[in-house]
C-alpha cells in the first residue's frame, strides 16, 4: 500500500479514524449503506458515481487499502521536487487523475463514453436549470468536438486529448493529502 | 515618415496652442481684476467684460465664460491625441509601454508650457485625481474582475495587502530615518514621524501603473491577481496609515500614547470593513436597481456609473477606505447586472467604462509628466531620494518573499520562485502616492516639496524603468504566460464535474476544505441572493455549461450566414449536396436528438422542397420584426403540413438557438429606438427578394435558368402582394411557399454579425 499510494503517516491514521468512524456496523471494512450515511454525498449530483469508484472490482465493500487508493488520487502532484528528477512520476499522476475522472461518466467500463453516459452525467448536473432537448443538444455537441474517430464516443484519449489544456493537477486535488 | 510629419505638426500646433492658452489667461487674470476694480454698474449690463459698451457687439470674445471647461476639454483631447501618436507605432509600444510614453509626452508638453509661460500653470491636481480621474479606473477593475480567480486567492491578496503594505511603510520610514540619524542626509528638518509618514505614502502599490505594465505583459492569471488585488486592496491599509500620521504629526511627539495607537489600529478595521460594505451595499442596490430598469432600457447603462461613482464619494464622505468601496461594489455587482441588462446595455456599460478608465488612466499619466517640469518643487537631496529609491526596491522583494513563502506552505499549488521575482519587481508606484504627497500640509511638513520631487522620481523609476524591464524580464525568467483559452463543452462539463467530485472527496473523507466553503457559498448565493438580485428571466439561463453551449451556436450560426454568403445564397438551393452538408453539421444536431422527425419539408406541387430547418427558424425568427404577415403565412404553412411533430421541431429550434437581434433604424428621437416600421418598405423588400428567390429555386427543378433582369413592381402589383394574406394568388400552398421560403441573407447577415460582434 505505501509504494503506490505513499501518504504520509499522519495523514494515514487520520484516514484510518475516519474510516473507522464511517464504518459503523465495524466490520473492518464499508458497504454502501456507510457512504450514504453521509447527507452531503447523497446531495451531491454525482454522489452515487463517487461512490461506485470506490466499489471498483465488483465487490461490495471497501477495506482501508482500497478506500486510501481512490482516495491517493487527488493527492496534489508534488511539482517541485520532481521538476530534476523522475519527470515520468508527472505524466502518470496525471494520467492516473484522468482515468478516475473518465471512470466517472463511464459506468458500464466499456472504456469509451457514450452519449447516453454523457447525457446522464449532464442530467444529474444541470437537470433543474436546462431542458431535456438542450442537454441533448449539449452532449451531442459535446460528443462532437471531441469524437476524433467518429465512433460517436469519446475514448480515453479523445478525453485526453480534449482535457489537455487543463490544469487537471489543480483542479483533482485536495490539499489535505499533501 | 507620415508620423513624424504629423508629430512636428502637432508639436507646433501645440506650442501655438499653449502660447494662446496662457495669453487668454493672462488674458482672463488681468480682464477679472480689471471686472473687479471697474464700475459695477456697468458690467451688469455688459456681462463679463471691459468697461461700458459704445456700439453694439456683433462678436464678442467670451473667454471667461467657458475658459475651465475650454481647458477641461482641451487637456482632454491633448492628452489623448498623445495616446493617438503613441500608438501609432506598435514597433516602439512593444518594448517601452505606453504609461511610459505618455509620461514622456508630458514632460514634452510640461516643457512646452514652462516656455510660454515661465511657471508651471497645470498640474496633476489632488482633488481633480482623486475625484474625476480615479474613480472610473476602480470602477473598471471592480466590474471587469474575475471573480473566482480573485476570491480564490483572496487569502494572498489580503495577506500581501495588508503586512506587506504596513512592512514597507514601516520599513521605509525608519530605515531612512535610521539614515538621517546618521548622517546620510545631510540637513533635513524631518522627524520620525514625518519619516513614517512619508513611508506610508510610499509604500503603496499602485492599481493605475500596475494595470499599464502588466497589460502588456501577459503573466500568468494566479501572479497578476495577486499583484493586482494586492493593488486595489492596500488602498485600504494606506488612507489608514496615511491619516493616522497625519493625524499625529499635528498631534506631535509628545502626545501619542497607547490610547492612540489603539485607536490607529481600529480604525484601520473600521475604514476596511468599513468602505467594503459600503461597497456591498452600492452593488446590492445597482443590482435591485438594474431589476426593475426595463422599461427604460436607454438610460440602463448609465446607472451603473452614477451609483459606481457615488459608492466611491460616499466611503470618501465617510472617511472610508473610497476604492475598497468601489471596487465591491463592481465585484459584486457583475453577475447580476450582466443578467439583468439587456445584452446591448451590458455591451455599452462594457465599452463606455473601457473608455473612461483608459481615458483617465491617459489624463493621469501624462498630468504625471507635466507635473515634474515646475522648478518650484525640485530640491534636490542625493542621499533622501536615492536612499529612498533604494529601500523602496530592496524592501519590496524582502517583503514578498518572505510573506510567499509563508504562504506557500498552505497553498496546494504552491507560487513560483520566478513568479515571486516577478511579483516584487511589479510593485510599483504611480499616481495615488504623488497625489498623496500633494495633500501633505506644507506648514507641518517643511520639507513637502522635497518628498514630492522624491515621489516623482521613485514613480518614474518604477513605471518607466521597471515597466520598460519588464517584459524582457518575464521573458528570460520563462515565467509562464497567460494561456489562450478556447474552451471546448467537455472541458466545462468536465471542470463542474470537478467541482462536485471534491466536495465529495471531501466529505468522504471528512475534512473540511476550500471546496466545502466553496459549495455552501454557491448554495447560498443560488438560495438567497439570486432570487433577491437576479431578474426571474435571466435567472433559468444561469449556467457555464449553456453559456459556452450558446456562444458555440452563435458561433455556427455565424459559419451558416458566411458560408451563405461565400456561395451565393442561391448556391444552397440549387446544390443539393450545398444542403445535405450544412444538414451535416446542423440538422443532426437537432433532428438527431428526434431521429424520426424528417427535415422541414413542404410539398410543392407534389414534390418535396427541402429546407434546412435553421433557414426555418431563422425565418422565423425576422419574422418577428417584419409585420405580420409573413408569420401568418407560416403559421398557416404549419398547419396545412398536418405533422405534429412540426410544432416539435420549432419548440426545439426556438429554444436552442440565438435570438436574432433587432436592427435599429434610428429615428433622430433620443428617447426611443424605434423599429423602422415603415411596413411598405419592409415588405417590398421582403417580398421582392422572396419572388426572385423562388424563381430561380423553381428554375433550378425544372433545368431553366433564372431571369436575370431586376422585375420592377408597380404599386399595384405591390398592394397584391400586401396582401397576401388572402392568398389571392395561384395555388394555396405554393402560396405558402413563396411566402415562407424566404431567407434574406443581408438581414440575416447584418443580423448575425451584430449580434456576433455583441457577444
Amino acid at each position: 500500500m505505501g509504494s503506490s499510494s505513499s501518504i504520509s503517516s499522519a495523514h494515514l491514521l487520520r484516514l484510518y479514524d475516519r474510516f473507522e468512524s464511517l464504518d459503523r456496523d465495524n466490520r473492518g471494512c464499508l458497504s454502501p449503506d456507510d457512504f450514504e450515511a453521509l447527507g452531503g454525498l447523497a446531495m451531491n449530483p454525482i454522489g452515487g458515481r463517487i461512490m461506485e469508484a470506490f466499489f471498483s472490482s465488483g465487490q461490495d465493500t471497501v477495506d482501508f487499502s482500497s478506500f486510501v487508493r481512490i482516495l491517493a488520487h487527488f493527492r496534489p502532484t508534488d511539482r517541485n521536487r520532481n521538476k530534476e528528477g523522475a519527470q515520468q512520476e508527472l505524466p502518470s499522476s496525471r494520467t492516473r487523475k484522468l482515468k478516475f475522472a473518465f471512470q466517472l461518466y463511464d459506468m458500464d467500463r466499456d472504456g469509451k463514453i457514450s452519449r447516453e453516459e454523457l447525457l446522464q452525467v449532464l442530467r444529474a448536473m444541470l437537470g433543474l436549470q436546462v431542458t431535456e432537448e438542450q442537454l441533448q443538444s449539449i452532449a451531442e455537441r459535446a460528443i462532437q468536438e471531441a469524437d476524433l474517430d467518429k465512433d460517436d464516443a469519446i475514448s480515453f484519449d479523445e478525453f485526453k486529448k480534449s482535457l489537455e489544456k487543463t490544469d487537471i493537477d489543480t483542479k483533482m486535488s485536495v490539499s489535505f493529502l499533501k | 515618415m507620415a508620423t513624424l510629419w504629423r508629430f512636428t505638426l502637432f508639436l507646433c500646433m501645440l506650442l501655438m496652442a499653449c502660447g494662446g492658452l496662457s495669453l487668454a489667461s493672462k488674458e482672463a487674470k488681468t480682464r477679472s481684476s480689471q471686472t473687479e476694480t471697474g464700475t459695477h454698474n456697468t458690467t451688469e449690463e455688459g456681462g463679463h467684460g471691459a468697461g461700458p459698451i459704445t456700439t453694439l457687439p456683433i462678436v464678442t470674445w467670451k473667454w471667461d465664460h467657458i475658459s475651465v471647461q475650454y481647458l477641461v476639454a482641451l487637456w482632454v483631447l491633448v492628452c489623448w491625441l498623445c495616446k493617438l501618436l503613441i500608438e501609432a507605432n506598435h514597433n516602439v509600444t512593444n518594448y517601452i509601454p505606453e504609461s511610459a510614453l505618455l509620461i514622456c509626452s508630458g514632460f514634452i508638453l510640461g516643457g512646452m508650457i514652462w516656455g510660454a509661460d515661465k511657471v508651471q500653470t497645470f498640474s496633476l491636481n489632488p482633488t481633480v485625481f482623486f475625484y474625476f480621474l480615479l474613480p472610473q479606473i476602480i470602477l473598471d477593475s471592480g466590474y471587469h474582475m474575475p471573480n473566482k480567480l480573485f476570491f480564490t486567492n483572496l487569502g494572498a491578496i489580503l495577506i500581501h495587502a495588508v503586512i506587506g503594505t504596513c512592512w514597507n511603510a514601516a520599513s521605509l520610514g525608519l530605515s531612512l530615518w535610521g539614515c538621517h540619524m546618521g548622517g546620510a542626509m545631510g540637513d533635513l528638518d524631518i522627524g520620525l514621524l514625518q519619516y513614517l509618514l512619508f513611508g506610508s505614502l510610499m509604500a503603496a502599490v499602485d492599481p493605475v501603473a500596475v494595470l499599464a505594465v502588466f497589460d502588456q505583459v501577459h503573466v500568468n492569471e494566479v501572479l497578476f491577481i495577486i499583484v493586482f488585488g494586492e493593488s486595489l486592496l492596500n488602498d485600504g491599509v494606506t488612507v489608514v496609515l496615511f491619516n493616522v500620521f497625519d493625524a499625529f504629526v499635528s498631534l506631535g511627539g509628545g502626545r501619542i500614547n497607547a490610547a492612540e495607537i489603539i485607536k490607529g489600529i481600529v480604525s484601520f478595521f473600521v475604514v476596511a470593513f468599513g468602505g467594503s460594505l459600503v461597497g456591498i451595499a452600492f452593488g446590492i442596490l445597482i443590482s435591485l436597481l438594474t431589476r426593475c430598469t426595463k422599461n427604460i432600457q436607454i438610460i440602463e447603462p448609465g446607472f451603473i456609473f452614477v451609483m459606481g461613482y457615488l459608492s466611491y464619494l460616499t466611503a470618501e464622505m465617510l472617511s472610508l477606505s473610497a476604492i475598497l468601496s468601489t471596487t465591491f461594489c463592481g465585484v459584486l455587482c457583475q453577475k447580476y447586472v450582466r443578467a439583468n441588462m439587456d445584452e446591448s446595455s451590458v455591451q455599452t456599460v462594457k465599452y463606455a467604462m473601457k473608455v473612461f478608465a483608459n481615458g483617465s488612466e491617459t489624463i493621469i499619466f501624462v498630468f504625471l509628466g507635466i507635473s515634474a517640469i515646475d522648478k518650484v518643487i525640485w530640491v534636490w537631496n542625493t542621499g533622501f531620494i536615492l536612499l529612498t529609491v533604494f529601500f523602496v526596491f530592496v524592501y519590496r522583494f524582502i517583503g514578498v518573499f518572505f510573506l510567499q513563502w509563508i504562504l506557500n506552505r498552505y497553498r496546494l499549488v504552491p507560487v513560483e520562485l520566478m513568479d515571486m521575482v516577478i511579483m516584487s519587481y511589479g510593485g510599483l508606484r504611480g499616481a495615488v502616492a504623488y497625489g498623496l504627497a500633494v495633500l501633505l500640509d506644507e506648514k507641518k511638513i517643511k520639507e513637502k516639496n522635497l518628498m514630492i520631487c522624491t515621489t516623482l522620481i521613485v514613480v518614474y523609476f518604477t513605471v518607466i524603468l521597471q515597466g520598460i524591464t519588464m517584459k524582457p524580464l518575464v521573458m528570460w525568467l520563462k515565467v509562464k504566460r497567460a494561456a489562450v483559452a478556447e474552451v471546448s463543452l467537455l472541458e466545462k462539463i468536465t471542470n463542474k464535474m470537478f467541482n462536485h467530485t471534491l466536495v465529495a472527496i471531501e466529505d468522504i473523507s471528512g475534512q473540511i476544505g476550500d471546496n466545502y466553503f466553496r459549495s455552501k457559498w454557491r448554495h447560498f448565493e443560488e438560495k438567497w441572493m439570486t432570487p433577491f438580485l437576479m431578474k426571474p428571466s435571466a435567472r433559468k439561463k444561469q449556467d457555464d455549461v449553456f453559456d459556452v453551449f450558446h456562444q458555440l451556436n452563435l458561433k455556427d450560426a455565424m459559419e451558416y450566414v458566411t458560408e451563405g454568403e461565400r456561395r451565393g445564397s442561391l448556391e444552397f438551393v440549387r446544390n443539393d449536396s450545398a444542403i445535405l452538408d450544412f444538414k451535416k453539421k446542423l440538422e443532426s444536431e437537432y433532428t438527431e436528438a428526434m431521429p424520426d422527425i424528417p427535415p422541414y419539408m413542404i410539398h410543392d406541387d407534389g414534390n418535396l422542397i427541402l429546407i434546412a430547418p435553421l433557414e426555418i427558424y431563422l425565418i422565423r425568427k425576422l419574422a418577428d420584426h417584419i409585420p405580420s404577415v409573413s408569420l401568418e403565412m407560416h403559421e398557416q404553412t404549419m398547419k396545412a403540413m398536418r405533422e405534429p411533430e412540426a410544432v416539435d421541431v420549432h419548440h426545439l429550434l426556438d429554444q436552442h438557438l440565438y435570438k436574432s437581434r433587432k436592427q435599429y433604424r434610428h429615428g433622430f428621437s433620443r428617447s426611443d429606438f424605434k423599429i423602422n416600421r415603415d411596413e411598405k418598405e419592409v415588405q417590398e423588400i421582403f417580398q421582392r427578394t422572396m419572388r426572385n428567390r423562388l424563381e430561380s429555386f423553381k428554375s433550378a427543378k425544372m433545368g431553366v435558368s433564372p431571369p436575370k433582369t431586376l422585375v420592377k413592381y408597380s404599386k399595384k402589383e405591390q398592394a397584391v402582394t400586401d396582401s397576401c394574406n388572402g392568398r389571392e394568388k395561384g395555388h394555396p400552398k405554393y402560396g405558402h411557399l413563396r411566402c415562407s421560403t424566404h431567407l434574406p441573407f443581408q438581414r440575416v447577415k447584418q443580423l448575425g454579425k451584430s449580434w456576433f460582434k455583441g457577444r
